[in-house]
């Protein structure tokens, strides 16, 4: 069988394989040769060595940008995890409407994210007038705008997955702890949680990485005013480039360590998931 | 048992009263749609009545400022034949790394692999370039341009898959005759159709929401705008901010999605979840 399908190879693999040296290997081989140049144009590149490397890190907007992220996961992901378990567990419970329930909490997931950053941007912007002020006067209001948001978006998201989860835990064992004497709480907490680690691993992961990658949104509903003080990584990587000319090589080497942050968040959750499944 | 329904009573109200500050948002922006451009920041809360209902004045603003009826037919256009192109190719590819056993095989796997992890920002500026250089930067390149970025995600779904399949049915049909294109066609495709769909509905999700990608190939100056291209570009540029328009142009635009997603509710959260546990 593999004899006669290798002769097919042009056309099983090749288009494929082309788009993906077009969109993807050819640009990142490059990214990575050009994140050492000094460039305006892909064809105008001198090497320069670690130069750029040393500028993204003297560049205060790329450590105020990376500070910034980093808080805003933190709360964006406990937050979110903790508001779409619980709704998760309100919802497996027999409650008349909870299919509407989950259908209307699940919804703002799939409205993109400069939809969502205008959306929130017209109405956090109502309410403050009423205080006589925007939400570009001070960054605190950007900074909570962005988690009110981003819960907004992804609380169903999470809570579907736990929904999965919840029902994948077995009711015998719940039966077990509650003949035991194990009260309703410590059910929860003995029981139910331990069993649905591998969703926990899921959305903690999916929630932090979505909160670095996070582009759209921030462009839409502050676009890092005021004075950049609201800027994210992706943002500020992309200010780097097409704002001020000159600076393209600065912006590739803090793409190139935007992706080893993002790619490292990944590798630590390949870790945990293989231990976990070799320990079970 | 008294006790109990009380007890879900009042759930179902805490609930409700969620359910309605979740759908908040969309009614403030709804409601100001149909206020004078004015009043919107003025009086945001306000209900558009008297003085301030501007009837459908912002949405004839907002469809022409922002070519909604273009923006619409060219995201629909993209997202559709995106979705189909990259079935199509990256089953077949799955299909074949799987079944051809080679060390280029396992290579390609591991690429597709890496490619999952690595966001957009690190390759945009050279793959914008690079596609400029190819001519791909119009809605026809965009097709090759999204199967090229999105083929890590779904080469790897679709491998998943194609793995849990029993060899014997297609080495029985490649013995009846059937060349491997056939086979391809008649028997793994349908197998693969419930991978398949949750596929369609992933990329789909990023396809038409995705904004930087066409932004930066395809640009502002051409009339091959998508929706959120055309969003950002009536609120990004400078200039006298017309908010009536705006709130118009985003109700035009989550009605669809909002459409989509009441008919195809059930396979739209199945293949999101699916999607996040394998993914």
């Amino acid at each position: 069988m593999e004899r006669t399908m290798k002769k097919y190879f042009p056309l099983f693999v090749m288009p494929t394989l082309m788009a993906f040296f077009i969109a993807f290997v050819i640009p990142f081989l490059m990214g990575l040769y050009l994140s050492f140049c000094k460039f305006t144009t892909v064809t105008n590149a001198k090497f320069v060595g670690l130069d750029n490397y040393v500028k993204a890190f003297s560049n205060k907007g790329f450590l105020s940008a990376l500070g910034f992220t980093v808080l805003f996961a933190m709360v964006a992901v406990v937050t979110i995890n903790v508001f779409g378990f619980l709704l998760a567990l309100l919802l497996t419970r027999q409650i008349p409407g909870r299919n509407l329930f989950r259908t209307v909490f699940f919804m703002p997931n799939l409205i993109g994210g400069i939809v969502l950053g205008y959306i929130w941007q017209a109405m956090i912007n109502g309410v403050l007038s009423g205080f006589g002020v925007t939400m570009l006067m001070d960054a605190k209001y950007g900074y909570w705008g962005l988690i009110l948001l981003m819960n907004w978006q992804m609380i169903g998201y999470i809570m579907v997955i736990y929904i999965a989860g919840l029902q994948n835990v077995s009711g015998d064992v719940l039966e077990a702890a509650k003949i035991d004497g194990a009260g309703k709480l410590q059910a929860l907490f003995r029981v139910t949680l331990p069993m649905m680690m591998s969703s926990i691993t899921i959305c903690l992961f999916l929630t932090i990485s979505n909160s670095f990658k996070m582009f759209d949104q921030n462009l839409a509903l502050t676009g890092g005013g005021p004075s950049g003080k609201t800027t994210m990584l992706a943002l500020d990587i992309y200010k780097t480039f097409y704002d001020k000319v000159g600076f393209e090589g600065v912006g590739q080497a803090k793409a190139v360590l935007f992706f080893l942050i993002v790619a490292g968040i990944a590798m630590v959750q390949l870790f945990i998931t293989r231990h976990r499944e070799v320990e079970s | 048992m008294r006790k109990k329904s009380l007890s879900n009573t009042i759930l179902f109200l805490v609930l409700s009263i969620l359910a309605v500050l979740f759908v908040t948002p969309i009614f403030f922006v709804g409601m100001n749609s149909f206020k004078g451009r004015f009043f919107i920041s003025d009086r945001p809360f306000a209900f558009p009545q008297g003085e301030l209902f501007a009837g459908f004045e912002n949405y004839i603003n907002g469809v022409e400022r922002a070519e909604f009826f273009s923006a619409f037919g060219w995201s629909t256009f993209i997202t559709v034949f995106s979705v189909l192109v990259i079935i199509l190719c990256t089953s077949m590819t799955a299909w074949y790394i799987t079944r051809v056993k080679t060390k280029s095989s396992e290579f390609l796997y591991f690429a597709f692999v890496f490619s999952m992890v690595v966001p957009f920002q690190m390759i945009m500026f050279t793959m914008s370039k690079l596609a400029d250089s190819l001519n791909l930067n119009n809605p026809l390149g965009m097709l090759v341009l999204y199967l090229g970025f999105g083929a890590g995600l779904s080469v790897f779904m679709f491998c998943g898959f194609v793995k849990g399949i029993p060899l014997e049915i297609e080495e029985a049909a490649l013995m009846d005759g059937c060349s491997p294109v056939k086979t391809y066609f008649r028997i793994v495709l349908p197998i693969l159709k419930p991978t398949a769909i949750t596929v369609a509905i992933l990329n789909a999700m990023w396809i038409w929401n995705d904004y930087l990608l066409p932004y930066l190939v395809i640009g502002v100056g051409t009339p091959y705008k998508t929706i959120p291209v055309a969003v950002q570009y009536l609120m990004g540029s400078y200039g006298a901010k017309d908010y009536g328009a705006l709130m118009a142009l985003l109700v035009l635009s989550v009605i669809p999605i909002v459409v989509l997603y009441l008919f195809c509710q059930k396979y739209i959260i199945e293949g999101v979840v699916a999607g996040a546990v394998k993914g």
